[in-house]
């Protein structure tokens, strides 16, 4: 792990990656449709098929981020899964800050003035 | 000879991609981002460009952690835009210039730059949302052929922005080299200050961002010295996209002037930015 003291923030690095290999590798999996419905028919064979771990799993079936992240997840991959979802980033970001949506974007604006 | 004409850097979010496609442009939320494209094509359209050299970054369509090139380059006839599995219509395939691709390889590796070589690649919106709205009237006829270089943004280690200067300079030189009389602009795309993860999700550094879009003109030396984390930390967990921005400035070898900037906060949860540079060689400068 590269050291760094920035709060909040993951430097996702070659630990980060071999613990959520198999999360990433599902999340990856739903750049196609067929699979985006083949997870959604059976969410729970589709983490097996992928070989998710515990922790894996109970972070997907709860839609939560932090979790997600804990667990290995990138970013950019968990972005698929929350497509699945019909989130967008500033639902995500509301939820990892603890904020309502609304409050996220005012925040997000206020960075601007 | 080709030739760098000049480069675009500009945001390249998928929410961008989404406005366009629900023709969002005049939307008072997006209109303060759209409104920074005006001289972006007018210069675009002088610069009259035969080829795009796309520097960007892959989010997890054509690359995964299974094999991740700190740097690729494009060698297909055309790459694919494709489904990333959040709605955003495909757009047509890009075109692109196989014999130039591998001109370009050729002299990184002999560079001593051991990038990857693609002749099978999709690009996703790292590099479609720039030529859609770059491109906006080309109906899906582009009028340019492309060049994608792809930089790992996504799994650290991270190049150095000392790395992408230099490599850029290296693109710049390879091009420069071509014999084929082609005009070429350099974009490159992402950015500005963002994160997206973690409990500091929703940061945006508007001072950092002034910093570097200054910087990035008159001095890009300077950005060298900055670390890959000084870039997380400063601006942003995916900020480190401005990787991009660095590597294309580096491809311009010439005279630099800036055209056009624009800066607006927010789109989505980023800082949106869009940057033209004119690129003139000395026997240009002094002519003009």
């Amino acid at each position: 792990m590269q050291h760094h003291d920035i709060p909040g923030t993951i430097v996702y690095d070659g630990a980060e990656a071999q613990k959520g290999y198999a999360l990433n590798a599902m999340c990856y999996s739903f750049n196609a449709a067929a699979n985006r419905e083949e997870f959604k028919r059976d969410e729970d064979a589709y983490c097996t098929k992928y070989g998710l771990n515990d922790e894996q799993r109970a972070a997907i079936r709860e839609r939560n981020v932090l979790k997600l992240l804990a667990a290995g997840g990138n970013v950019y991959y968990l972005a698929k899964f929350a497509g699945i979802l019909n989130l967008n980033v500033q639902d995500l970001g509301a939820q990892q800050t603890g904020m309502s949506v609304e409050a996220f974007k005012e925040k997000l604006a206020a960075a601007g003035r | 000879m080709a030739q760098i004409v000049g480069a675009i850097a500009t945001s390249h979010i998928p929410a961008i991609g989404k406005a366009i496609a629900e023709n969002k442009q005049n939307d008072p939320y997006w209109k303060p981002f759209f409104d920074g494209y005006g001289p972006a094509l007018s210069w675009l359209k002088q610069a009259r460009p035969d080829v795009v050299v796309m520097i960007y970054n892959d989010h997890g369509l054509n690359f995964f952690l299974d094999k991740m090139p700190t740097f690729a380059v494009g060698a297909a006839a055309q790459y694919r835009s494709e489904d990333e599995g959040w709605g955003l219509p495909v757009l047509n395939s890009f075109p692109g210039d196989a014999a130039l691709s591998w001109h370009i390889i050729e002299h990184l590796v002999a560079d001593e730059f051991d990038i990857t070589s693609c002749q099978d690649m999709a690009v996703d919106h790292g590099f479609a949302v720039p030529m859609n709205l770059l491109f906006p009237n080309a109906g899906g006829k582009w009028p340019v052929t492309t060049v994608p270089v792809s930089i790992n943004t996504v799994q650290h280690p991270l190049p150095t922005p000392l790395r992408c200067w230099k490599l850029g300079r290296a693109i710049g030189r390879a091009i420069e080299s071509y014999p084929k009389d082609l005009r070429v602009v350099v974009f490159g795309t992402g950015g500005l200050s963002h994160q997206l993860d973690g409990t500091r999700a929703g940061f945006i550094n508007k001072k950092f961002d002034l910093y570097c879009l200054d910087t990035i003109v008159r001095d890009p030396e300077a950005l060298t010295k900055l670390s890959v984390i000084d870039l997380v930390r400063e601006a942003g967990a995916q900020g480190v996209e401005f990787l991009n921005w660095i590597t294309m400035r580096g491809a311009l070898l010439g005279n630099v002037s800036q055209i056009h900037r624009n800066y607006h906060i927010p789109i989505s949860n980023t800082a949106g930015a869009t940057l033209v540079l004119e690129n003139r060689t000395a026997a240009q400068s002094q002519a003009a």
